[in-house]
């Protein structure tokens, strides 16, 4: 069995970026030490999480044209499947991890069945009103810390390997990305992908061909929750901490923000968008700090203008406008 | 057994009765045409035939069976196959993979994540053949978004052949063709003709006339005339109605 999908194009900007950021991912911790290195790993973790949740929204939005904007919710519930079951003494990294894929797939496969009736606007303030719901859900939840959050007392347990070290929390969640990526990947170029990217092209034309579109929708939804729980866990586990915040539309929003970024319809796309925003969102205040410092709050216009001049400049997002190919004059939507 | 019957089909729009009491078949082996001038109710016929449209009564059965209640991914799946008079293909996709797309809906499902559709070399071959059939396998790697009008409209009916249907719907298949890709057309259709019973919707005259073995002649939703196309055309009704000039002249 051959181990990609798809011939590799081993000379294409697309390629040569992807390599390189993900060779760059693997190393960083090695030239990272001492307090300011554990806070760079941290920071670079909290990235990947992000990417792993943008990932998994990119499966419906990139490939599947439905536009979530409740995503965040499946980020919290992930979190709280982590520290919920922590505070009632269950410690096993895996329960919480079984606990988040369980739940989230229930809460999918439903949200997604009744959501997914509707298209356009509607199937975004359908998702908005589910991820709300259960935002408020979670302020109510008294016992569990509720606006405040829950704070962890330590991290998941996975018996084989330790989480609480900061370095083997970032290559769990590397080796996540990495799985994402790669399963994406494959599932997007498979006949489930192209189904799902043609009923997106062209969802009566997928449907008068005899493709029941809306299964095909519902299976993406759910996929692309789970990312997103896992991304939960795994940020829960980061921060120690979880809390009805994890699942604010403001964080769906963001999740679109760097899907579009990276680049619609682009398997990598999600990873160089988090890369990107995040990093921004980290460096801009600093910037501003030391060039104006009595503007320091106001460091959000200048990552909007960013935001605004990619849009503008690159339709594509930043790595959807790379060429897929070595040779010039073609480009693809693949990689 | 027909390949398709409607019985009493009647739509309504508001006050605006689009389908008037329609009752027609397609037998096998059959090319039976729908002409009517605009705004008969030929795409809202079409339309419901399909499933997309609900009608307010009536029935609709394929090889016998009632699929008035079916929707139209699983009509689809008993074989009835469309084109549309507005092109609809999956504009980012290469022509290729817009008949890929065909092919796989014959799969019984295509739950399938792991390998890459192109490998499914059966599938491919498929596709290749039904190109080959409308003429584009030149253009198999071309994105659909920079294909001519007239090679879409081709891309079109390989989408349909591609689903190895049992009964075609052509809505307006020469819709804004020049005379050359017409006549290509035109050839194409005839090749098919015999091997699928069709259901025709066409402005085109020549070509109604020269491809129909029936003709039903469409006026404000209702069916005023079914017959042989020579009879048609002297029809008195239906020149009165609708040919008028076209053929005195």
């Amino acid at each position: 069995m051959k181990l990609f999908p798809a011939a590799i194009d081993w000379r294409a900007p697309r390629t040569l970026v992807a390599v390189f950021v993900l060779i760059t991912l693997l190393l960083l911790p090695l030239l990272m030490t001492g307090d300011s290195g554990s806070f760079y790993v941290k920071f670079i973790t909290r990235v990947m999480i992000y990417a792993l949740a943008a990932i998994g929204l990119n499966f419906i939005l990139g490939f599947g044209g439905m536009v979530s904007l409740g995503h965040a919710m499946y980020v919290m519930l992930g979190a709280y499947a982590v520290a919920i079951p922590a505070q009632h003494g269950i410690v096993s990294g895996w329960a919480h991890l079984g606990i988040a894929l369980v739940a989230t797939a229930v809460l999918a496969a439903v949200i997604g069945a009744v959501a997914l009736r509707t298209t356009g606007i509607a199937f975004i303030m359908i998702t908005l009103a589910f991820a709300q719901m259960l935002f408020f859900g979670a302020v109510s939840l008294k016992d569990y810390g509720g606006d405040d959050g829950l704070t962890l007392a330590a991290r998941s347990d996975f018996a084989l390997f330790d989480l609480s070290s900061n370095g083997s929390l970032y290559y769990v969640t590397l080796f996540c990305v990495v799985l994402a990526l790669y399963l994406s990947w494959r599932a997007v170029l498979s006949p489930f992908g192209l189904v799902l990217r043609g009923s997106k092209s062209n969802t009566r034309r997928a449907a008068a061909l005899g493709h029941p579109v809306f299964r095909y929708q519902l299976v993406a939804y759910v996929a692309s929750a789970l990312a997103c729980a896992v991304a939960g866990v795994l940020l829960a586990n980061l921060t120690q901490f979880a809390s009805p915040a994890y699942g604010a539309w403001t964080l769906s929003g963001e999740l679109i923000v760097i899907v579009i970024l990276g680049g619609l319809g682009t398997v990598f796309g999600p990873l160089i968008g988090a890369i990107l925003l995040l990093s921004l969102e980290e460096i801009l205040p600093m910037l501003v700090e030391l060039t104006l410092p009595d503007y320091k709050s106001n460091w959000m216009l200048l990552l909007g203008a960013f935001i605004f001049i990619i849009a503008l400049v690159l339709k594509r997002g930043v790595f959807g406008s790379l060429s897929a190919s070595s040779a010039t004059h073609r480009k693809g939507d693949k990689q | 057994m027909s390949a398709l019957v409607t019985q009493n089909l009647v739509k309504r729009f508001g006050g605006v009765t689009a389908t008037d009491n329609v009752t027609l078949s397609v037998e096998p082996g059959e090319l039976h045409a729908i002409i009517g001038p605009n705004g008969a109710g030929k795409s809202t016929l079409i339309g419901q035939l399909a499933g997309e449209i609900a009608p307010d009564s009536g029935s609709v059965a394929l090889f016998g069976e009632t699929v008035t209640a079916l929707q139209v991914h699983q009509r689809a799946k008993r074989g009835l196959a469309r084109t549309y008079q507005i092109t609809q293909l999956a504009k980012d996709f290469t022509a290729l993979d817009n008949v890929l797309l065909a092919v796989n809906a014959r799969a019984t499902h295509n739950f399938r994540f792991w390998r890459n559709a192109h490998d499914d070399s059966i599938a491919v071959d498929r596709a290749l053949a039904a190109l080959n059939t409308v003429g584009l396998s030149a253009q198999k790697n071309t994105p659909v978004a920079t294909l001519a009008h007239g090679e879409q409209r081709q891309l079109e009916i390989a989408m349909a052949l591609a689903t190895e249907p049992k009964l075609l719907l052509l809505d307006e298949p020469l819709a804004g063709m020049s005379q050359g890709e017409a006549t290509a057309m035109i050839a194409l259709l005839k090749s098919l003709k015999g091997r699928y019973p069709m259901l025709l919707v066409e402005h085109d005259m020549d070509a109604v006339f020269s491809l129909a073995d029936r003709v039903s002649v469409l006026v404000y939703g209702r069916i005023i005339a079914t017959d042989l196309p020579a009879n048609i055309r002297s029809n008195p009704e239906v020149r009165a109605a609708y040919l008028g000039d076209e053929v005195a002249a």
